[in-house]
């Protein structure tokens, strides 16, 4: 990379690698990401932008390479000339500091919108409950979902959940947040909302790193935009630029199929809805069967 | 109001609201009348046959040593065993599905033998054997005993000595034997709890920064529980029943055997064993009511409230599932 930013990124990770059943999923991915920059990760499924990012929240354990989040080494040490893996409550604490918005939502269904936000503030921080739950209360608004926080996840939409799972992961004031595909579950009508939410807080300054398909989404709020295929990361650069401008093959032909599919959803004709519009269908169809 | 599909404006001929006869089922009457019949000589014959002697089975049902024995050997013995089964079996769960392969094997070890042993052999031999065997225990360094004896010690380093004697009344032995056993059936039933709980929660709540131990209280737990209580009301059915075979250890209070004293010495056996009967029918219902609330509560939060109180066939055959197959 021959960027020359700020000198202390906020996530930095070098080389990344990460093999599962021998088969290389990650080869070398380096990036760094400045404090209050969005960068949205880009490239077909299977190109292991999904599992870099969950190995910055450690979900995964790299198998290669380092990453730091604000200077600190993510789940190794180093002592007398040796690197140890960190125990897991060592691990979790690095966690507190990163909160993760997932494609399948994973609210806790057992706990209403608000016992969610306030779970982990509670659990894990100990901050006292009235507090927790006065905060709690401010992010939902902040979401739109004042109204709906004694609801029960099975009782909100797609989504709402995936509203309150933002609000869910603020409500520990990460420095960094992860989005995994927060918009691929969703019915097409109800991308927008979720959006709108992401929008705003990369306008309040939050440093996020954005695993998506929404194009669009990208160009406008991204700073840059990372495109990954096949375990290795293709082109990145400023976000306009490269979506306008694609310079590499891989990246062209990537960018027009789902650039014409996410055209072909956007017309309101129920039998052309796009594959990723039936897969939510048919996911929403199922939760509900439960 | 629908609108109409094209191609058939007509709007006078735009059908209205349905009023149409029910499908009729009349071989589900022709089956009421039977059972009602069958019912009626069932009943007629408990008034008429006098061997019945319902004065005498109530007077059995009220008869101290029978209640005595319902409540501690039936009632708190079925309380405390499950109370066991439950906390261990869950634990033995945990250890099975955990990363560590020495808690995994020891759970499995566990499981296999105590479900391989007949709970009536098992409490004959904990009941006589463990007696036999261990009259004390000592608690102290592990073979300093048999180490003392090399280097000239006489007894080792031990700290106390337990008289088992003292504590083993038989409804202690028979709780500890029930329990261990019931384990190894709640940690089967507790694992396909834990497994039914999405592994997403799991990460969302480590993503969090909860600790394994936190996830597993706060979030996996408290999900599993809606899988893991139906059958476990199935498992505190079963052990209600179960404490008849306290007899084996041997214990007197309990209510079957207090029942067949009864009979014994009057030889009035039908009566002296309806009492039994009908108590067990009356506790068992009282604890089916007891399951549906619970039910419920670990429910809260699947599915919408209307589809709970109003049970759809699903839920309807489930249950049925439940009430079959029982004792082992």
């Amino acid at each position: 990379m021959t960027d020359t930013r700020d000198p202390r990124p906020l996530v930095r990770a070098l080389n990344v690698s990460k093999h599962f059943h021998g088969v290389e999923v990650l080869k070398g991915i380096d990036l760094d990401v400045a404090p209050g920059e969005v960068v949205c990760l880009l490239g077909p499924s299977g190109s292991g932008k999904t599992t870099f990012l969950r190995c910055i929240n450690q979900l995964e354990t790299i198998d290669g390479g380092r990453i730091w989040v604000d200077d600190e080494l993510l789940g190794l040490e180093e002592k007398n000339g040796r690197l140890l893996r960190l125990h897991d409550k060592r691990i979790a604490k690095q966690r507190r500091e990163i909160g993760m918005v997932f494609q399948r939502f994973n609210l806790f269904p057992h706990k209403t919108a608000i016992a969610n936000v306030m779970e982990a503030p509670v659990q894990v921080r100990g901050v006292d409950k009235a507090t927790a739950r006065a905060e709690g209360m401010a992010l939902l608004e902040r979401v739109g979902l004042g109204e709906r926080s004694h609801h029960y996840p099975s009782q909100l939409s797609g989504g709402q959940q995936q509203r309150v799972a933002i609000a869910r992961a603020l409500a520990m004031k990460p420095k960094l947040m992860l989005f995994d595909e927060p918009t691929s579950a969703l019915d097409p009508e109800l991308v927008g909302e979720v959006l709108d939410v992401m929008r705003e807080l990369a306008d309040d300054g939050m440093t996020m790193i954005v695993v998506t398909h929404e194009i669009a989404f990208a160009r406008d709020v991204a700073d840059r935009v990372v495109f990954m295929d096949g375990g290795v990361e293709v082109e990145s650069g400023p976000a306009r630029e490269i979506i306008a401008n694609p310079q590499h093959e891989r990246t062209k032909s990537f960018l027009r199929r789902i650039l014409a599919e996410q055209n072909e959803s956007a017309v309101p004709q129920g039998g052309a809805a796009g594959p990723d519009g039936g897969e939510a269908a048919g996911q929403s169809a199922g939760a509900q069967a439960e | 109001m629908t609108k109409t599909p094209e191609g058939r404006e007509d709007s006078a001929e735009r059908p209205g609201a349905i009023d149409a006869r029910p499908v009729r089922h009349p071989w589900q009457w022709v089956g009421v009348v039977v059972i009602a019949i069958l019912a009626a000589m069932l009943i007629n014959s408990f008034v008429t046959n006098s061997k019945w002697d319902w004065s005498f089975v109530w007077r059995v049902m009220e008869y101290r040593p029978v209640l005595e024995g319902l409540v501690k050997g039936t009632i708190i013995c079925t309380v405390a065993s499950m109370v066991v089964g439950i906390v261990l079996g869950i634990l033995l769960a945990i250890m099975r599905l955990s990363t560590n392969p020495v808690l995994r094997f020891v759970s499995f070890v566990y499981i296999w033998f105590f479900r391989a042993v007949p709970r009536y052999v098992l409490l004959v031999v904990l009941g006589v054997g463990v007696l036999y065997l261990y009259p004390t225990l000592d608690f102290g360094v592990p073979f300093s005993k048999e180490l003392g004896h090399f280097i000239g010690l006489d007894d080792g380093a031990t700290f106390y000595t337990l008289d088992v004697k003292s504590i083993s009344s038989g409804i202690i032995v028979g709780i500890i034997g029930l329990g261990l056993s019931e384990a190894a059936y709640m940690a089967e039933i507790a694992r396909a709890g834990l497994l039914s709980v999405d592994t997403g929660q799991e990460e969302a709540a480590s993503a969090l920064g909860m600790s394994r131990g936190k996830a597993m209280r706060r979030i996996i737990l408290p999900q599993a529980m809606r899988v893991i209580v139906p059958p476990t009301g199935n498992e505190t059915i079963a052990m209600v029943k179960d404490t008849s075979l306290l007899s084996a250890v041997p214990v007197s209070t309990e209510l079957f055997f207090q029942a067949n004293a009864v009979a014994n010495s009057t030889y009035l056996v039908m009566p002296a064993l309806m009492a039994a009967l009908i108590w067990y029918l009356v506790v068992c219902s009282v604890l089916m009511i007891g399951q549906t609330y619970l039910e419920r509560y670990f429910g809260r939060g699947f599915g919408s409230q209307s589809s709970n109180s109003r049970q759809g066939a699903p839920g309807r055959l489930r249950q049925l599932a439940q009430l079959g197959g029982g004792g082992k």
